[in-house]
Parts: C-alpha cells; sequence; structure tokens
C-alpha cells in the first residue's frame, strides 16, 4: 500500500470567536496531487498553515512526510516547500539573488546555493529575467521565481496556496504544466484551489472544503458524477420550436434534458460538449430551429457548492468574512 | 520547464554546523540582503540623509540666531543633538522593513525554512546598524562644512560614535516591537515616528534645558535622549562626564534587555496566526 504523504485528522482552528477550521481531515497518497478545492474563508489556507508548521492546531492531528507537524516542525520544514497566495520573494533583489539566498537558507555551501540558484533558473525559464530585480518581473514570471525557491531542496512534499490566482491566462496555463510535471516526477502536492477546472486539470483527488470541514472528497470523476457535467443551454425564438430543438440534439444529450417552456429553454446534459458543438448547430440549422442563445456551461465551484452544500460559494455569511480577514491579517 | 525540473546533478546537503554558528551566518545573510537594497531604493536613503541636513541647516541658520547657549558657538552645541536625532530617527526604518517583509509574505517563507528563527530580526537591526552608520559619516560631514569643530581627542570622536551606533542598534528594536506589531506597513510608520518627536525636541538636543518650565525640565534632564546627547556631546566638545555617558550606556543597554525579548514574542506571535 502506498504510503500517506500528507494525513491529517480532525483539525481544529479558532481565530478569537471564529471557528476556522471544525474537524478537517485531509490524506494525499505518496507521489499524488491533492486539490483542496473550497471558496474565500472556507479554510484552505489556515489548513496548509498548519500542515506547513506555520500555525499550530488547536485540536487534532497532522502528518507530513511522516512527521508530526507540531513535534517534528523543526526536521519537517527540511522536507516540505510552500509556495503561497502572495509570491514572497524580495522585490528589490534579482531572481538569482533571491535563490541563492534562500539556498544559503537551507544551509547549502555557498558553491552549492549558487549552481542550485543557476540550475532553477534554467529550468523556469528565467534565463533572461535572472539577473533583473523581482519588481520587473510579471506575475507569472514572480509566481514561477517564487516556486523555484520552493524546489531549491527537492521537498518530497510541496503546497501550493492557490497558486494560480491573479494570474493571467497564459501564466495559469504555464504553472498548470510545472505542476503536472513535478507530479509527474514524484512530488506530492497539495493545491488549493477557488477554480474547479483547475483541480480537475492537476488533482488526483479532490477534497471540496466548506467552513472549515471537508464536505465531499473523491477523484474529479466523482465529484462531477454527483454534480452533474456539462451542459448545453438553448434559448429558441419561438415556443413551437421546442420540440425540434429537443429531437435535434437529443443524440448527443448524456442524460435526461430539462425543457421549460414558459422560457422557451432547454438543458441539455452533455460530454465533452466543445468538440460536439458543431455539430449541434448545424443539426439545429438543419431542423430549423431559431435560436435567441445556445451556451455550453461547465460546472463551477459554485455548482458544485450548490449541488453539496445548497447554498452558493460566494455567499458569505458574517463569520465567513470574519475568518477571510482574519487570514489576510495573518499573511502579512 | 521540462518533466525532469526536479531531478538535479547537484547535490543538496545542507552544511552541520553547530546551532550559534548559524545564529550568526543567517543573521549575515539577511543583513546582507537588506543591504543590497538600500541602493536599490536610492529615494529611501538620500530622504533618510537629506531630513538631518534639513535639521542642521534650519537649527545653525534659522533657530540659532535667537538661541543662547553658554560658552560655545550654537553649531558646536548643536552637532551632538543632531546626530542622535538622526541614529534615533534612522532607526524606525527597522520596524517599516519588518512590517514590509510581513505584508509582502516573506516572513512566512522565513520562517518554513531550516534557518535561525532570530535572524530575520538580527538581521534587519544589523543592516540598518550599518545604515546609520553611512548617515552619521554625512553628518560629520555636514557638520564640519557648516562649522561645526570638535574639540577634544580623536578617541573621544570615535567613543562618540560608538555611543550613537549603540543608541541605533538599541532603538532599532524598539523600532522592531512596533513594526511586528502594527497591522500595517503605514501604521508602521507613524507609530515608529509619532513618539520620538517630545522625546528628541523636550530633550537637550537643541536647546539647553535651563528655560524650559520646571515641569518639563524634570522630564527632560532625566530622559535617555537627553542623558545620550550630553554624553555625545562631552565627548565632542572636550568635557567629558564619566557619570552621563554610563547613564546613556546604561540606557541603552536597559532598553536592549527589554525590547529584543520583546520583539522575540511579537515575532513569534505575529506570525503564528
Amino acid at each position: 500500500m502506498a504510503q500517506n504523504a500528507i494525513l491529517a485528522e480532525g483539525l481544529e482552528k479558532w481565530y478569537g470567536k471564529t471557528h476556522a477550521l471544525r474537524g478537517l481531515d485531509l490524506v494525499a497518497e505518496e507521489g499524488t496531487v491533492l486539490g483542496v478545492l473550497g471558496p474565500n474563508g472556507a479554510g484552505k489556507t489556515t489548513a496548509v498553515r498548519i500542515l506547513t508548521t506555520l500555525l499550530q492546531p488547536d485540536g487534532g492531528r497532522a502528518e507530513v512526510a511522516g512527521l508530526d507537524v507540531v513535534k517534528d516542525a523543526g526536521l519537517l520544514r527540511a522536507r516540505i516547500g510552500l509556495t503561497g497566495q502572495y509570491a514572497a520573494v524580495d522585490e528589490y533583489l534579482t531572481g538569482y539573488e533571491n535563490l541563492k539566498m534562500f539556498g544559503q537558507l537551507y544551509h547549502l555551501p555557498g558553491s552549492v546555493a549558487r549552481r542550485r540558484a543557476e540550475e532553477l533558473i534554467e529550468r523556469f525559464d528565467l534565463v533572461e529575467a535572472a539577473g533583473r530585480v523581482v519588481k520587473t518581473y510579471s506575475g507569472g514570471m514572480r509566481r514561477r521565481l517564487d516556486l523555484a525557491a520552493s524546489l531549491i531542496m527537492l521537498p518530497p512534499v510541496l503546497f501550493l496556496d492557490e497558486p494560480t490566482t491573479g494570474l493571467d491566462p497564459r501564466g495559469r496555463i504555464a504553472m498548470w504544466e510545472i505542476i503536472s510535471n513535478l507530479a509527474t516526477d514524484g512530488t506530492t502536492v497539495l493545491l488549493t484551489t477557488q477554480y474547479l477546472e483547475e483541480a480537475d486539470q492537476l488533482a488526483h483527488r479532490i477534497a471540496v472544503v466548506d467552513q472549515g470541514r471537508v464536505i465531499a472528497n473523491g477523484t474529479a470523476d466523482d465529484l462531477k458524477a454527483r454534480i452533474g457535467g456539462e451542459r448545453l443551454e438553448l434559448t429558441v425564438a419561438h415556443r413551437s420550436d421546442l420540440e425540434a430543438a429537443l429531437q435535434a440534439v437529443l443524440p448527443y444529450s448524456s442524460g435526461e434534458p430539462q425543457i421549460t417552456t414558459e422560457r422557451r429553454h432547454l438543458v441539455v446534459p452533455v460530454t465533452h460538449g466543445a468538440q460536439l458543438l458543431t455539430a449541434v448547430v448545424r443539426d439545429l440549422d438543419a431542423a430549423q430551429v431559431r435560436l435567441e442563445d445556445l451556451a455550453l456551461r461547465r460546472p463551477t465551484l459554485d455548482d458544485v457548492f450548490l449541488t453539496l452544500t445548497g447554498h452558493a460559494a460566494t455567499e458569505e455569511t458574517p463569520e465567513e468574512i470574519a475568518s477571510d480577514k482574519q487570514m489576510i491579517r495573518s499573511a502579512r | 520547464m521540462n518533466s525532469t525540473m526536479t531531478r538535479t546533478s547537484t547535490s543538496l546537503k545542507p552544511v552541520s554546523r553547530p546551532t550559534f554558528y548559524w545564529t550568526l551566518a543567517d543573521a549575515l545573510v539577511m543583513a546582507k540582503r537588506n543591504l543590497k537594497q538600500i541602493p536599490r531604493i536610492p529615494e529611501e536613503l538620500i530622504f533618510a540623509t537629506i531630513q538631518p541636513i534639513m535639521f542642521v541647516l534650519l537649527f545653525s541658520y534659522v533657530f540659532g540666531g535667537a538661541i543662547q547657549v553658554h560658552g560655545i558657538s550654537y553649531v558646536n552645541y548643536l552637532m551632538a543633538g543632531i546626530f542622535t536625532q538622526t541614529v534615533i530617527f534612522g532607526a524606525t526604518s527597522t520596524g517599516i522593513g519588518l512590517a514590509n517583509d510581513l505584508q509582502r509574505g516573506l516572513v512566512d517563507r522565513f520562517r518554513s525554512l531550516p534557518m535561525a528563527k532570530s535572524a530575520v530580526l538580527t538581521g534587519r537591526t544589523i543592516s540598518d546598524l550599518v545604515r546609520n552608520l553611512f548617515v552619521v559619516a554625512v553628518m560629520w560631514t555636514v557638520g564640519l562644512l557648516v562649522g561645526f569643530r570638535p574639540q577634544g581627542s580623536l578617541w573621544a570622536w570615535i567613543a562618540a560614535t560608538a555611543l550613537l551606533l549603540l543608541t541605533s542598534f538599541a532603538f532599532s528594536w524598539i523600532s522592531a516591537t512596533i513594526g511586528l506589531v502594527a497591522r500595517s506597513v503605514e501604521a508602521a510608520q507613524s507609530a515608529g515616528f509619532i513618539w520620538l518627536f517630545p522625546l528628541t525636541f523636550a530633550s537637550s538636543a537643541f536647546v539647553p534645558t535651563q528655560n524650559m518650565p520646571a515641569w518639563l525640565r524634570a522630564f527632560a534632564d532625566h530622559q535617555p535622549v537627553s542623558l545620550i546627547v550630553n554624553a555625545v556631546r562631552g565627548l565632542l566638545l572636550n568635557q567629558p562626564d564619566a557619570s552621563t555617558i554610563w547613564q546613556a550606556i546604561a540606557w541603552c543597554l536597559g532598553i536592549l534587555a527589554v525590547f529584543i525579548p520583546l520583539a522575540v514574542l511579537a515575532y513569534g506571535r505575529r506570525t503564528a496566526r
């Protein structure tokens, strides 16, 4: 049986009167990517901070790489890497100087710290920028440098707290590629995210977190099976066209279509919707259906939450707002 | 970027040394990092230097004529006050720098490294000491240009400079504590400065305390800034007073004894969130 690289059981954390973690459990097998999915204030960052020894839990226990996060904190720090929501690199040092400094603080000999910095700069596509101060970097470059700094010692377990938040699509895709390469190389990765798509792309298993506890757990497919996958949403121009439209799209449907006659609205569950789209449009056209609107929708975090909790992810209770602020403050 | 990202030809074995070695070595790495930043944010150092120069010019040319000092020229009287004020104001950069590191998440990274915990604080106070040494050197030059003529021996002047650096180091730790407790960089900035105004102006730094109201004079004569200013002034003007010098040193050591543990405590608390 594969060993667990990350194991958290019943983690509890209070910030004053805010109950940030309410018995959180997480498991990640060695060499896998665990996606922790949840809205702002769900407790993702708190969990990461406990697992990376930055914060002590008020209850429960956790082991990372076989070491207790409280008792063996000192030993553990040499075996983990952390990239937080803010690129924690020095703005006024160059990329190279940053990596060299962190290498020295890991107590590598000077020559090794220098060589390792050069190596990482090359691997993270930062050669041209290596001699410039980080202040001049784009968001994507900063994150890459930040991640490179986390990888100086080749940690067997890596924590990425919302690694793509605030990145443009190009930066996001580059980051995804790096993360999946790391996983291929055998690094265990815990990744927090607000994007279902990101967890879907990268994670072997996903834990959905809400209000300090895990509310669902499984592979991306498990979750999708629970919330439903993609769906085509059509609005036809005339109510009389609804039946023809239904007949046209039925062959592509992967489940029971839903019709709202008053709104001339049709929802059809599909798989691989993007590939079908052209054919669907052609068939609708052939059936002479006049469309007012046609959209392919993927389930979002909101859908996940609506399905699993009955409330939307973006809906914040006063408590969640409070714990959010706590985390912003603590991140400073 | 390729799939061998996590492989390396380099052996990544940390050096094994006793704890006290790393306490010092890590602090020096951090101090070096802070010193590297200085020429890259030139405006900060320029303002830190221009401000005391303005005080020199303001006091020696604008207020100077109206201030009577017994027996010596006002510039000779003034410079000890300016030196002291400069290092105390300069020490506020410690707290601002730490608040910045906290806000940017850098402290989190440092704390997740197997480095000496104290290094973030000691590195910062050491680099600010070096920075202050530079500013003091500039102030010596400016002073000499506006007519400051120290008396006594070179050793006394070196002793005065050493006392100023001890003062700078001590006040850096107060500033560090404020910076770690403050909720933002802006708060660290104002909170670090505001209390220094009464302390430096209600002192013997710029005017003799004899003409102050009795209650204010009671405060001004006994507070640490006055004692430090008087000790420095004595050393620069060939009238050293051993008792004043020892009291000034005692104040600095006392501040260090209280604020080093306080800053360490605040550092632990602040990042334990």
